[in-house]
C-alpha cells in the first residue's frame, strides 16, 4: 500500500460508510414502523393481505438477501467492487423511496400490498450485495496491518443506521399526533422520503471513487474469476471456508448482533412493558455511547488478532444475557411497585383524578358477563410512573345469582423508569451492545482475509447474510416459539441466541486460526 | 467436535418440522401458527443444516488442521 493511497483511505472510508449505513437505515424504517406499514397496507382479516405481509417479513430477510449476496457478489467479483456497490445503494434508495408512495389499501386495494412486497424484496436484495461490497473494497485500499481498524468503520453503520433510523422517527413521531403520524399520507412516510436525499448524496460521493487496487491488479493480469459462485462453492478449499467463517464465527455474530440490538429493545417494549418514547431513548444512548468500541476492537484485532476478540464477544453473550435479561424484569415488577407504594402512601394519580373505568357486557348460555376494565395511572415519589389496568369480572346467572371475580393479575404498562434506574437500562443495553462490538467490529477484516481477492466479495457475502440474516433474523421468531413451549420462563427465548453463539463459540475456539 | 455438528444438524431438521407440526393450526399461538414462515425456514435451514454435516465432515477428516489465510 503506497502512502499516497493510504492518505485518501479517509475519503474510501467515508464514501463506503455513508452508503451502507444508509441501507440499513433504509432496510431498518421499514421494520420499525412495521405497525403503521401493516395498518396501512395489509389489513387485518384479508388473507392474501396477511399472506403477503407474512413474505415481507419473512422473505426479504432469509431469503432474498442470501440471494442478494450471491447475485452480487458474483456482480462485484466479475465486473468491480465499484459499480457493483453504486448499484444496491441505487436500488436500495429507488424502494425506499417508491415505498414511501405507495398509496394504502383503502386507495387501490390489493395492488398496494403486492407493490409493497416487491419493493421490499427489493431491499432485501439489494442489502445482500452492499456490506460485501464496502468491506471489500475499504479492505483492499487497507494496508494489512491495518486491515481491522479501517473496515471498523464499516461495522459501525449497521449500528448508526439502527441510530439515525431510531432518530428521524422519534423526531416525526414527536412533532405530531398519533393519528397524523399514521394516517395515509401521514408521518410514517417521510423517513422513507428522507431516504432519497440521503441517497443522492452517497451515489454522488461514490461515483467520484476509483475501483479497489487489488480488483484492478486482477483485471490487468487478466486473472479474475470466470465463474465466481463455482469457485466459491463448488472448490472444496473455498467450501470449506465458507463454512468455517458461517459456523465459526458468522452465526454466532448474528445472533449476538440481533439479541443485543433488536430483541432487547422489543423485550423492553412488549415484556417489560416500558413507555414507547424511553425505551427509545435508552436504546440511543447505548448505542451512542457503544459505537467507539466498534472501532476500538477493529483497532485492538490488528494487533492481538481477530479470533480471542470475536469468541470473547460471544462468550460474554452466552453468560451475561439471561441476568442481563432477568434484571430487565425484576426492576420493573409492578406489583413490587405497588406494594412499595402501597404501604409508604406516597403514591398520586398522575394526569387523571379518577381512574378510567369501562365495562364490557356478554351474554352467555348461563347467564350475562360483565368484564370491568379499571385504569389507574400512578407516580411514584421517586419518579416512576405505569398504569395498572385490572379487568374484574362479575357474573349475573339466569337464575338471578351474583358472582364476582377479582383480577389477580393487573397489567401494569407504559412504565416510565425514574433517572437512576434508566441509566442503569442503559448500562446494560450498552454492556450488550459492546458484546456486538467485539464480535462484529473485527468481522470484516476476519471475513476479507479469509478468502482470496478474485472470489472474495461473492464468498463473504454469503455466509454474513446468512449468519445476519437468518441466524440473527430468527431469533424473534424462535424466541416465540421457546415462549410458547416453555411458559413458565419468561427468558426462554434467548435459549435460542445463546445456544447458537454457545455452538460458534466451540467451533471457533477449536478450528479458527488466530491471524493479526 | 466433528461428529457432534454431524449429530446436531439433522437434530435442527427435526427440531423444526416436529415444530411446524405442531403449531400451524388455526387458533394456535400467534406469528408461530401460519405455514409460510414454517416453509420459508424449514426451506432455507435444510441446506444450512446440510452444510453443517458437510462442516463436521470436513472436520472429522482433519481438513481444517494448519489452514492458512490468504
Amino acid at each position: 500500500m503506497s502512502s499516497s493511497t493510504e492518505k485518501g483511505i479517509g475519503k474510501i472510508i467515508i464514501s463506503s460508510s455513508l452508503g451502507t449505513l444508509i441501507e440499513w437505515y433504509d432496510f431498518y424504517i421499514f421494520g420499525m414502523l412495521a405497525k403503521t406499514i401493516s395498518m396501512q397496507f395489509f389489513p387485518e382479516g384479508n388473507s392474501t393481505a396477511a399472506l403477503l405481509s407474512t413474505l415481507a417479513i419473512f422473505a426479504a430477510g432469509f431469503l432474498v438477501r442470501p440471494f442478494g449476496a450471491l447475485v452480487f457478489g458474483r456482480l462485484g467479483d466479475l465486473i468491480g467492487r465499484k459499480y457493483t456497490f453504486l448499484l444496491t445503494l441505487i436500488l436500495m434508495g429507488s424502494a425506499t423511496f417508491l415505498i414511501g408512495l405507495v398509496p394504502g389499501y383503502k386507495s387501490i386495494g390489493m395492488a398496494a400490498p403486492l407493490l409493497v412486497l416487491l419493493l421490499r424484496l427489493v431491499q432485501g436484495l439489494a442489502l445482500g450485495g452492499e456490506y460485501g461490497g464496502a468491506a471489500t473494497y475499504v479492505a483492499e485500499h487497507a494496508p494489512k496491518d491495518k486491515r481491522g481498524f479501517y473496515t471498523s468503520w464499516i461495522q459501525t453503520t449497521a449500528t448508526l443506521g439502527l441510530f439515525v433510523a431510531l432518530a428521524i422517527i422519534l423526531l416525526v413521531k414527536s412533532n405530531m399526533s398519533d393519528a397524523a403520524f399514521n394516517s395515509e399520507w401521514g408521518g410514517w412516510r417521510y423517513p422513507f422520503w428522507i431516504s432519497i436525499l440521503l441517497v443522492g448524496v452517497s451515489i454522488y460521493i461514490r461515483l467520484k471513487m476509483k475501483e479497489s487496487p487489488l480488483f484492478e491488479a486482477l483485471k490487468k493480469e487478466g486473472t479474475t474469476s470466470a465463474n465466481p459462485i463455482k469457485e466459491s462453492f463448488g472448490h472444496k478449499e473455498n467450501f470449506k471456508m465458507v463454512l468455517l467463517a458461517l459456523f465459526g464465527a458468522v452465526m454466532g455474530q448474528g445472533v449476538i448482533w440481533y439479541t443485543s440490538q433488536f430483541y432487547a429493545q422489543s423485550f423492553l417494549e412488549h415484556s417489560v412493558k416500558l413507555d414507547f418514547i424511553q425505551n427509545r431513548e435508552i436504546v440511543l444512548w447505548a448505542i451512542a455511547l457503544a459505537t467507539p468500541f466498534f472501532l476500538f476492537f477493529g483497532w485492538l484485532s490488528d494487533k492481538t488478532g481477530r479470533k480471542w476478540i470475536m469468541l470473547t464477544g460471544m462468550f460474554l453473550g452466552v453468560i451475561f444475557y439471561r441476568p442481563i435479561f432477568s434484571t430487565f424484569l425484576n426492576d420493573t415488577n409492578g406489583k413490587e411497585w405497588m406494594q412499595r407504594a402501597e404501604g409508604r402512601s406516597y403514591v398520586k394519580l398522575a394526569g387523571q383524578k379518577n381512574p378510567l373505568i369501562k365495562r364490557d357486557s356478554l351474554k352467555t348460555s348461563t347467564g350475562i358477563l360483565v368484564i370491568t376494565h379499571t385504569t389507574n395511572t400512578w407516580l411514584l415519589k421517586e419518579g416512576i410512573q405505569f398504569t395498572e389496568t385490572i379487568a374484574d369480572t362479575s357474573g349475573i346467572d339466569n337464575d338471578g345469582g351474583n358472582w364476582v371475580a377479582m383480577d389477580n393479575n393487573p397489567v401494569y404498562s407504559g412504565k416510565i423508569l425514574s433517572t437512576p434506574l434508566k441509566w442503569k437500562f442503559i448500562f446494560l443495553v450498552w454492556i450488550m451492545i459492546v458484546f456486538v462490538t467485539m464480535v462484529y467490529g473485527p468481522i470484516a477484516a476476519f471475513l476479507v482475509e479469509l478468502f482470496p481477492t478474485k472470489i472474495r466479495y461473492t464468498s463473504m457475502s454469503l455466509p454474513y447474510h446468512i449468519g445476519n440474516g437468518v441466524f440473527g433474523g430468527l431469533v424473534p421468531f424462535i424466541a416465540t416459539l421457546l415462549a410458547t413451549t416453555v411458559t413458565n420462563d419468561p427468558l426462554a427465548g434467548l435459549w435460542y441466541p445463546i445456544a447458537v453463539a454457545a455452538l460458534c463459540f466451540v467451533i471457533g475456539f477449536v478450528f479458527l486460526d488466530d491471524k493479526k | 467436535m466433528g461428529l457432534t455438528c454431524m449429530i446436531i444438524a439433522p437434530i435442527i431438521i427435526y427440531f423444526l418440522i416436529s415444530n411446524a407440526i405442531t403449531h400451524i393450526k388455526a387458533g394456535g399461538a400467534k406469528d408461530i401458527n401460519q405455514p409460510i414462515p414454517w416453509i420459508i425456514i424449514i426451506g432455507i435451514f435444510t441446506p444450512i443444516a446440510i452444510g453443517l454435516m458437510i462442516f463436521g465432515y470436513y472436520a472429522l477428516k482433519g481438513e481444517y488442521e494448519n489452514y492458512t489465510e490468504e
